[in-house]
């Protein structure tokens, strides 16, 4: 027997593993949705957010070579796009659902139009932290190679949690969310509120982008998202608006992703397609479960559209 | 004395040709409760709005403590210490209380500190004479408990002026004596002048020093209460002297149950039974009012019945099993009217014609195989608008064009012409001027003395006492008291709504 073979023990490491990497985009598009969906809005167009952050952060990392500037550069873009989708709704009558979808083909095709130079290109990737170092073993070690971002987005649903609860910002952005009549009483700018959070979820979904072209290996193709934006929306209604939730939401979900892929890597190629298709399962599953009429539904922000 | 005086001269508010107020002059003393009264329409609501800054008025000046102010946004009405508490309640459904009164200071803080504002909350709490829990979501409290939380808002915000919107229209005797009590012991010494919106007479004279009565956006009247009487504020009010309404006579009832319902259960919009194993029996020519505070189950109780929402239990109307499908509508001769008759029983944008043929245009004479015959359309719209003095800009005009009374004049004409067996009415009067009141009270009794059996439902008392033959009490889904009206006190029947029983 190999030595450095460790069995059986492949398959939930490969699953580990790529639940840290596919998760990590879900991680910050869902706690950019939670920003926006707590104000009272819902943005659908983050998959376009996500593409157009991709696009950006690879673009830029190539251009001056720093993966990080990539990153900053990638939630600038979305956040200007966040902000195009805060300042479309507040015209009257506008509905926030149509915009957001095409907004999502809009911001996938300005990617797809922009990033047609740096298809081929190698563009620097971003560092990664080797929590594998206490073990021989090669699989475990490069299981373990954790993309910084990984850590980055950890600690923001903490940190999110923490603006929700206790901070003033926090208690107006769900007073804005949960009762527009209450806001205004309370003297609160509720269009202003909603386009800096529409804005600051537009900002995170363009960093969850920039994972998807600079994590290793990194490289931009127009083939690159498989529909995290869209699914991060079904994950915010599953942790029912609470960041914490979210990011084991993520997690879920991205272990969902990595079934397909570990499998395989295994040599059980049989079914690939069919294990690739979990989290699509998952998020039909999930939503059925989480939207059922028979539960009650309590934590939702009260002004947001698909619960009036 | 941190009481305001209070001083409103000349204001006017225009929007576009209507003129909602005209020229409204008005005086709070400080320390005093002062009194708005006046019918739907008449200004209270701009008059007020003006005040806390969500209108701006187009003539007229504010003087607090003899100092003329501009009040441009709810903000500088907090400013100055003028706060309101809205008829629908501001609190957000979703956040505690602490958080809900955290959330409404001023100036939020950046970081809260939860263990030095719960331990202040709590010691502002015990200084009131009503106990409120801070760690329970807004959503989860009883309208009374919301109310209070509103009012404990308020004077945590440090108020010298409180406005209050209709405060008791969804609470219990009960509790409208406690939380009008406790504002007039503030008052009397000396924390804070009050403006209340109010069209019960009895709250003006108990806890009113001033009234002003307000008429098509004119104060037609101001003074002291003391030294007006009911009658001349009710006629103050609705601009002419009161007719002297005889009793209104009311023939035997019957024995046969008309409409029977047993065991219904209904399952709410949140997922949890909002109706829970009704049973009740409505007999020929008889009223049953439903008494209870408002989101007791009675909405879903009658969706249920009129086949709008998903039910388990039995309804039988005269014998049949009844699903609310068109067909038995029909044939059994069930009929309905709904609160707000604009939203739930015509199409706004249907003309008066179109919506006066709803119940029956897919029956001979009005259907003629698959067509409809518009001349037999207009035909039954010109009966029922004489019959009913509905008055409109014409049988083609938009229902939303039409006044609240005049729609109310056109439901009850398309409900209650037909051989009405069972009629439903929930809230009929809800936001109706005091003619149109009268008159469908007047609709309703007749319907019964015809040998309709009529279940109403109702958050008014008065409208269920001067109603109904026997009075049922709705709490927390279930029938939980009932009571023939002739031996029935209002007292009572509260507690019981109240959930004493």
């Amino acid at each position: 027997m190999d030595p450095t073979s460790i069995g059986w023990l492949t398959l939930p490491l490969a699953i580990l593993a790529g639940a840290i990497r596919v998760s990590t985009p879900f991680i910050f598009v869902s706690l950019g949705e939670c920003i926006t969906e707590k104000s009272g809005r819902i943005n659908l167009g983050l998959e376009g957010n996500l593409v157009l952050g991709a696009m950006a952060a690879y673009a830029v990392s190539y251009l001056t070579g720093s993966p990080w500037l990539g990153v900053l550069v990638a939630g600038i873009a979305g956040m200007l796009f966040g902000t195009l989708h805060g300042l479309l709704c507040s015209v009257r009558r506008v509905n926030d659902t149509a915009i957001g979808i095409s907004l999502m083909v809009l911001g996938t095709g300005l990617a797809f139009f922009w990033g047609k130079p740096f298809i081929e290109p190698k563009a620097p990737s971003l560092p990664t932290i080797g929590l594998g170092f206490w073990s021989d073993i090669p699989q475990i070690r490069s299981a373990l190679e954790i993309n910084a971002l990984f850590f980055l987005g950890i600690a923001l649903a903490f940190a999110l949690q923490v603006v929700f609860t206790r901070t003033g910002w926090g208690l107006m952005l769900r007073t804005v969310g949960d009762s527009e009549d209450a806001a205004r009483a309370l003297g609160f700018k509720v269009r202003t509120v909603r386009i800096l959070a529409t804005s600051a979820g537009g900002f995170l979904a363009g960093v969850g982008g920039s994972f998807l072209s600079l994590s290793y290996p990194g490289s931009w193709s127009e083939g690159l998202s498989s529909g995290q934006g869209i699914m991060a929306v079904a994950l915010v209604i599953f942790a029912r608006w609470n960041p914490i939730r979210a990011l084991w939401a993520s997690l879920l979900f991205g272990g969902a992703g990595a079934i397909g892929p570990a499998l395989q890597g295994m040599g059980v190629t049989g079914f690939y397609y069919l294990f690739n298709a979990a989290p699509y399962f998952l998020t039909l599953v999930i939503m059925i479960a989480s939207t059922s009429r028979a539960q009650p539904f309590t934590d939702a922000p009260g002004e947001l559209s698909l619960h009036r | 004395m941190r009481a305001i005086t209070l001083d409103l001269v000349g204001m006017t508010k225009r929007f576009g040709s209507l003129t909602a107020l005209d020229a409204v002059s008005l005086k709070v003393r400080a320390g005093s409760v002062h009194a708005l009264l006046g019918e739907n329409g008449a200004g209270k609501s701009t008059l007020v709005k003006c005040l806390v800054g969500f209108h701006q008025p187009d003539d007229g000046s504010i003087l607090v403590d003899g100092k003329p102010q501009a009040i441009a946004t709810p903000k500088d009405a907090d400013t100055l210490g003028i706060g309101m508490v809205y008829q629908h309640f501001t609190l957000v459904p979703s956040m505690t209380v602490a958080e809900n009164l955290v959330a409404s200071q001023a100036r939020l803080p950046a970081y809260i500190d939860w263990g030095a504002n719960l331990a202040r909350l709590r010691s502002l709490l015990s200084t009131m004479p009503f106990h409120i829990p801070l760690d329970v979501r807004a959503s989860q409290l009883s309208a009374g408990e919301k109310q209070k939380a509103e009012l404990i808002k308020q004077l945590y915000l440090g108020r010298r002026l409180l406005i209050l919107d209709e405060p008791t229209s969804v609470l219990t005797p009960d509790e409208a004596k406690e939380v009008l009590g406790f504002v007039r012991q503030l008052t009397d010494t000396g924390a804070l002048s009050v403006i209340l919106i109010t069209h019960k007479f009895d709250e003006v004279t108990r806890y009113a020093d001033d009234v002003t009565i307000l008429r098509k956006g004119a104060a037609c009247r101001t003074g002291r209460v003391q030294d007006l009487s009911t009658t001349e504020m009710a006629e103050a009010m609705i601009g002419h002297a009161l007719e002297r309404k005889d009793a209104r006579t009311r023939t035997a009832t019957g024995t046969a149950p008309l409409l029977s319902i047993e065991r219904l259960t209904a399952i709410g919009d949140i997922g949890l039974p909002a109706v829970k194993e009704v049973s009740l029996k409505v007999h020929r020519s008889e009223i049953v009012g439903v008494a209870g505070v408002s989101g007791n189950g009675q909405k879903e109780l009658v969706e249920a019945l009129m086949g709008q929402r998903e039910r388990t239990g039995r309804i039988e109307v005269s014998g049949s099993e009844f699903s609310g499908s068109r067909r038995q509508l029909a044939d059994l001769g069930v009929y309905g009217l709904p609160q707000e008759p604009l939203r739930n029983a015509c199409v706004p944008r249907m003309s008066l014609k179109e919506n006066m043929a709803l119940r029956n245009f897919d029956r001979p004479p009005i259907a003629r195989s698959v067509f409809v015959d518009w001349k037999a359309l207009a035909a039954q719209a010109v009966a029922l608008v004489g019959k009913f003095r509905v008055k409109a800009s014409g049988l083609d005009a938009e229902m939303n064009t039409l006044s609240g009374g005049n729609v109310q004049r056109a439901v009850l004409a398309r409900e209650l012409t037909n051989d009405v067996r069972v009629l439903i009415a929930s809230n009929p009067t809800f936001g109706l001027d005091f003619k149109a009141c009268e008159e469908t009270h007047d609709r309703i009794v007749n319907a019964r003395n015809n040998g309709a059996a009529v279940l109403l439902l109702s958050e008014d008392l008065d409208e269920l006492f001067d109603l109904a033959d026997r009075i049922v009490v709705m709490s927390e889904g279930s029938l939980v008291y009932e009571v023939e009206t002739a031996s029935a006190t209002k007292q009572i029947v509260g507690q019981h709504m109240a959930g004493a029983h």
